[in-house]
Order: C-alpha cells, then structure tokens, then sequence
C-alpha cells in the first residue's frame, strides 16, 4: 500500500471513530423532557414489530435467552392483534453499556417497531432507557433489578417500565434471611462496579445495618477478574474482624470465582456465601460446581402457580426442550402481554384495515397498568415504571437444582 | 521543558506510592501470614503470565512484531482440552482413577491444539505479510485474535465451563506461618521446570541455536544455510507450548474456562514482558513475577493507606502505573538491552 493510500485510510478510520463516538441520540428534538411523537402504522397484512434487548452472548447468555423464550411463548399465545400477526426482532444487549447503547440506537433507527422488552442488565439499561426515551418509544424490562433504574434523581427516563422486581426488596430480604434466620451479625459485600451489583450490594448493606448487623468489609472487584484471594484474604483481615456472611451479587463468572476461591482462603472457612439473581441459572450451578455446598442464592420466588403458568411451561418445554435455565422467563412473559394488553387498547384500526398505534398513548397506557394479571402476581405500574409484585426467595443448589429454602 | 515534567511525574509517582506503603504499614491491618499469602498469590500469578509472556518475547526477538493473537493460543489449547477431553474424562470416573495421566494427557493435548493453533494463524495470516509495513502484522494479529475467539466460541459455546475437580491436588500444605494450595506449588513447580527446559532448549540445541540466529540477522542466518521459515515456526510453536501449558495451570487454579479468556491474560501477559524488556526471554519471567507480585500485594500495600474505596478494583492501575514507573527509568525494560540503531 502507497503512503498516500494508507493516510487517507488513516484518516477516514479516524473520522469514523470520531464520529462514533459523538453519535448522538438519533431523532430527538431535543427538548428536555421529549414527549412522545408520532404514530406506528402497520399496513394491511402486515406484522405488529416489537424487539427485544437481552444478552444472548457471552458467559450471562442463559439470563437473556431465558427471558426471550419468554417473550416468545407470549407471542405464540396471542397469535395476532385485530387481525395482525406480531413478530419479533431480537437484539443482544450485551450485558454491557455499549451492548445496550448499541442495541438501543439500532432499535430507534426502525420506526415499526412498537415497544422493546429488555433489556436483561441494569447495566445495559441505564444507556438504552436514555435512548429510547429520547425516541419516543418505550421499554419494558423482565429482569433489571437497579434501583437507579426507577429513581428519577437517577437513571429513570419517561418510557421506561420493569417487570422484575427493585433491588430493594432483594436486598432487604437477602439481609432479612442472614441476620434473622440464619444469625448472622457481620457481613461483608463485594460488587463489580456495575449499576445492578453495586446497587443490590448497597440495598443490603443498608438493610443489613437497619437490622443491627454490622457490615465489616464493603468493597468490588473487576468484571474479568480471576484471582480473586487477595480481595477476600482483605476481607478476612477487616477491622471487626472476618464477616460470617459475605455477600457478592456479581454476575457467571465472577461468582463462581468468587464462590470457590473463599473456602480456600484463610479466616473465611465458616463464613456464608451468598450470592443473587446474576448468578442463578444453569451456567452458574454448572460453574460453581462442587463449592455449591453452604452457600445461598436470592433471586425471585419461582414458585408460580396456576392454569397459564402451566401451559407456559408445558410450552417452554416443548418449543425448547428444557425446563427453564435462568429466572426472569415469567416476568418476560408477563411484560411482552402488558404491552400486548396496551397495543389493543390504543390501536387504531383504519378503513383500509390498517392500524395506527400512537407511542404516546402506549407509553400513558402502559404506566396506568393496574391490577394486570400476569404468571408473577398481580402488576401495577407506578409513576416510575416499577410494576413488579416482588417475591423474594432464598435458594441453595442441590445436585445442580436450585432448591428453595426460604420464606 | 519536558525533562523537568517528566521528572515531577517521577517524583510524584513515588510520592504517592511511598505515602500509601507509609500510611499502610502504620496502621498494619495485616498480620504476617496475610502478607506472605499475598506473595504466594502474587507468585502464582506471576509464574502463569510468566509462561504466557515467553511467547510475546520470542515472536518480537525473531520478528519484531507483536503477536496479540497470542492470548488466543493460550485460551484455544485449554478450552478445547476441557470441553473435548478433560470433563468426559471426569464424567466417566477415569479422572478420579488416573489424575496424574489424565492431567497429562489433557496438558498434552492443550500444548498440541495451542502449538497447531499458533503455526497455522503464522502460516496463513503472518507469512505472507513478513515484508509488509510493520503495522499490517500487528492489525493482522488483532484480527486473528477476534477470529480465533469466535471460531472457538462456535466450536464448543459461549459457557463458562467448569474444568473439573482434580481431587488428589485439593487441599493445602503448611509453609512457614501459613499454608500454599497445592495447585499454587504445582503452578510454581512446572513454571521453574518449563523455563529451565526452555533455557536448554534455547542455548543448546540446533533448533534454539537457529532461533538465536535468526533473531539476529534473518538474512545472514539465511545466507549460512539455516531454513528461515522452519525456524520462525519453531519461535511460534515453543511460544505456544509455554501458553498451552500455562493454560492447564490456568484451570487448575480457576477451574473454569470460556473462549473469552486469553484476552486479558494475554494483554497483562504482554504487559509482562514489556516490563522484563521485549525480547528478553530471562526478562519476560522476571516481568511476570513482578506483575503478578504488583497485582497481588500492590493494592492493600499502596492503596489501602490512601483510604481509597473499594481499592482491589484498582490492581491493574497499580500494575500499569508500575509498568509506567519502569519504563520511565528504564526505557528498554528491566532486562531489555539498550539498542543502538544497529538492529532496526
């Protein structure tokens, strides 16, 4: 290649990054609090498009792919809307801030698409709620936990709803089960950084102290890390002494580290590992393998009952030839109908048999859900998209099962 | 101008180091035993970037470039010995029966598909570019990188996957005032022993002796009868066979392994041998144990006094600031050499 050749190639790769990384927002007005425009029309004979944004790469892989087969089985229970099949368009929110950036701007770049399920992480869902908010369109989410993500002072954006529940639930009642049921005074807690980690983190060692336990060691690691000794051989030497329960809600990988690493360090042979709901699907138990013994899982409480959950399990099986891998398949399940439930009631079925769907009127629609029954319980929306009826379990793994042991 | 920035950088730098040492060992919340196991840590640590580093050294001391498909070797050999061998051989109960021949028979097939790995992504993607700019290799590299990850990701998923338990090397053994896990001392073990086999192979044989010649002047060597490309494949495969190796350390000590695991070994790794000084097979040991050591006991030594939150978070500051520390003394790296312009 000629040294003219490879400068402008230099520069158009610079250009380029450039450029990406000033992408703003695609089709905002900028107003400070963009409300809601335009309308989706869906042509005679043509599908309602929704998406969904959940990580179906990568070590958390079972998390997304879980709630997609949810959003799934949801479509193939409705079938159609006033006469229109619905189709699915399935992005990967990467589990990451740029995975849901990304996935988030591709989505707002197609103006049929009517809502978006996701995404799984509250790390990805931080920077898409930004975006899709700014489009016009909404979101809701089957599995981000964050408290961040509810709170306006922080990462709430109109157009953004969940179906899982808040941290703070999780938080109080991993807290709740080591200091009341198991006995547990002294805690330890390890995040990575991540808005969901270090939010859960936080949302228990707030509970933990309101208890009356003392919280000896508060502190986080990196996603990738692998040694992870002198973390915990720290924690054992805190200053109130090696905690009895160490607590670390960190996603697949981490966890698993994590979990084996502290029955080898010294101090910490008889403290309780507990971990939550990053690290509960079929990757994780697989990964955690012999060390499961002794150590507990919070996550919501699976135990869903009635004549709908059955089907949608008896379904889940057979399109998919397993029992459920991860968690969120019934919140996901539930979100996809709350937005089936709001596409009937605002659609507008023209004389040519097309129909016009207002983003305003789904986004007012969808947060004056109340009282939607669903697989998870009873959903009512607040005015910050938190519409979960929050069940907390505890869970152990028994022979690679989860098995709940609490409430 | 520069110089006396330069200088207070230095200056500032130590400050800060030595002010956080000061304030840690005042309020020392460690016992001795702790400090020791963050040396053992460190060690082990240390011995498996060591491995890793051989490999980024050997490559640019023969070819001046920058293998950052490097990290791919070492996750390729290890991935595919777990999930083709070592968990079948753990579910049909050989591996509790045989442990020392399993765990051989599964290294062995790790430096295979590592050293088979290496020379193909050398024969396809780096021959042909040997006379190329030397900024086509390095984007080549990177490119085989992502492509070796993938194509390992399609072949056995995207799961975490446990390497399996090995029960005769579970447990610890005392040493001084604590005790070292059995793995750890299997990981320093076979380091020392892979490295003096190296040092043999490097100076005695006429394989090695090849290598050292063409790392000096490819078209002398060329001229004296030595096959230049067999001994460019030989840098390649004993540098993947060090990776391979540190590869089955790697699941031993973590126990488990995904197609997206070489890539920050292998970035510490070049880290490493940066540190040692390019090119220097001595000094790519030392810089490995030097960073392993940085990691492990840097952050509760420098930065615990500080008060700094959350401070493990910041081993790789403390690694890289380490790494910026040295290079500022000593530009070619703790081992490197200073070269004149004889060799570019």
């Amino acid at each position: 290649m000629s040294k003219k050749a490879f400068s402008i190639l230099a520069l158009l790769v610079v250009t380029s990054l450039l450029l990406a990384a000033c992408g703003a927002p695609a089709a905002s007005g900028g107003a400070d609090a963009p409300a809601a425009e335009g309308d989706v029309v869906v042509a005679a004979g043509d599908p309602i498009r929704i998406a969904s944004a959940l990580v179906i790469s990568g070590p958390n892989t079972d998390l997304g792919l879980d709630s997609q087969h949810g959003v799934e089985i949801a479509i193939e229970f409705k079938g159609e809307i006033k006469g229109h099949a619905i189709e699915l368009q399935a992005e990967d929110d990467g589990c990451s801030a740029e995975g849901g950036q990304a996935a988030g701007q591709k989505i707002v770049s197609d103006p049929s698409i009517v809502a978006v399920i996701g995404t799984s992480c509250s790390g990805s869902g931080v920077p898409m709620a930004q975006v899709v908010s700014d489009a016009g369109y909404v979101m809701v989410s089957p599995s981000n936990t964050a408290p961040s993500l509810t709170d306006p002072a922080q990462a709430w954006k109109p157009g953004y709803l969940r179906t899982a529940h808040n941290d703070k639930v999780q938080g109080a009642a991993m807290a709740e089960y080591a200091y009341s049921v198991l006995g547990l005074s002294t805690a330890a807690a390890i995040h990575d950084g991540d808005p969901y980690t270090e939010g859960l983190a936080n949302a228990f060692r707030e509970s933990f102290e309101a208890l009356g336990g003392s919280v000896v060691a508060f502190t986080a690691v990196n996603v990738g890390d692998t040694d992870m000794r002198p973390v915990l051989t720290s924690i054992a030497a805190s200053e109130g002494g090696a905690p009895a329960f160490l607590f670390f809600p960190v996603f697949t990988a981490e966890c698993a580290h994590l979990a084996t690493q502290a029955l080898e360090v010294a101090g910490l042979e008889n403290t309780v590992r507990g971990a939550a709901d990053g690290c509960f699907s079929a990757a994780s138990a697989e990964a955690i393998g012999d060390a499961a013994p002794g150590m507990y899982f919070s996550g919501p409480d699976l135990s869903f009952s009635g004549d709908v959950y059955n089907q949608f399990a008896a379904a889940y099986q057979s399109n998919f030839g397993t029992a459920p891998i991860s968690v969120f398949h019934a919140h996901a399940f539930d979100a996809t109908n709350m937005v089936f439930a709001c596409i009937e009631e605002v659609s507008v079925e023209g004389a040519d048999g097309s129909l016009t769907i207002n983003r305003q009127a789904m986004r007012d629609c969808l947060y004056a859900t109340s009282g939607f029954q669903g697989i998870t319980g009873s959903l009512t929306c607040n005015e910050y998209g938190d519409c979960a009826d929050p069940k907390i379990a505890v869970y152990e793994i028994v022979d690679g099962e989860y098995v709940s042991v609490w409430p | 101008m520069i110089t006396a920035f330069l200088w207070l950088l230095r200056a500032a730098i130590i400050l800060v180091v030595a002010w956080g040492t000061f304030k840690t060992l005042l309020s020392n919340p460690y016992t001795s035993r702790n400090w020791l196991d963050f040396i053992i840590f460190g060690i082990a640590q240390g011995s498996m970037y060591a491995l890793i580093a051989i490999g980024y050294t050997l490559v640019y001391g023969v070819l001046k470039m920058i293998n950052f498909a490097h990290g791919e070797f070492f996750m390729s050999g290890i991935f595919t010995a777990t999930s083709a061998l070592a968990i079948p051989l753990a579910a049909s109960g050989f591996m509790d029966k045989h442990p020392l021949l399993s765990l051989l028979a599964i290294g062995l097939l790790s430096m295979l598909v590592s050293v088979g790995i290496a020379l193909l992504t050398e024969r396809i993607a780096y021959r042909p570019l040997r006379h190329a700019p030397r900024l086509m290799p390095l984007i080549t590299a990177i490119g085989a990188s992502f492509f070796w990850q993938y194509y390992f990701r399609g072949l056995f998923g995207s799961q975490v996957r446990p390497f399996p338990t090995v029960v005769a090397l579970q447990g610890s053994i005392p040493f001084l005032n604590t005790t070292v896990l059995k793995t750890h001392v299997l990981v320093v073990v076979v380091t020392v022993l892979a490295l003096v086999a190296l040092n043999f192979f490097i100076t005695k044989t006429r394989a090695g002796m090849a290598i050292r010649s063409v790392s000096e002047n490819k078209d002398v060597a060329a001229l004296m009868g030595i096959n230049v490309d067999r001994a460019i494949s030989m840098t390649f495969a004993t540098g993947a066979t060090m990776a391979g190796l540190a590869g089955l350390l790697y699941a031993l000590v973590y126990g488990q392994v995904h197609f997206f695991m070489g890539f920050i070994p292998g970035i510490k790794a070049f880290t490493a041998a940066v540190l040692g000084g390019i090119g220097n097979i001595p000094g790519a040991a030392v810089g490995g144990l030097l960073l392993g050591l940085f990691e492990s006991v840097g952050p509760s030594l420098f930065l615990q006094g500080l008060g700094i939150p959350a401070f493990n978070q910041l081993k790789d500051v403390i690694a890289f600031t380490m790494l910026v520390l040295v290079l500022i003394f000593r530009p070619q790296g703790i081992m490197g050499e200073r070269l004149a312009e004889k060799k570019a």
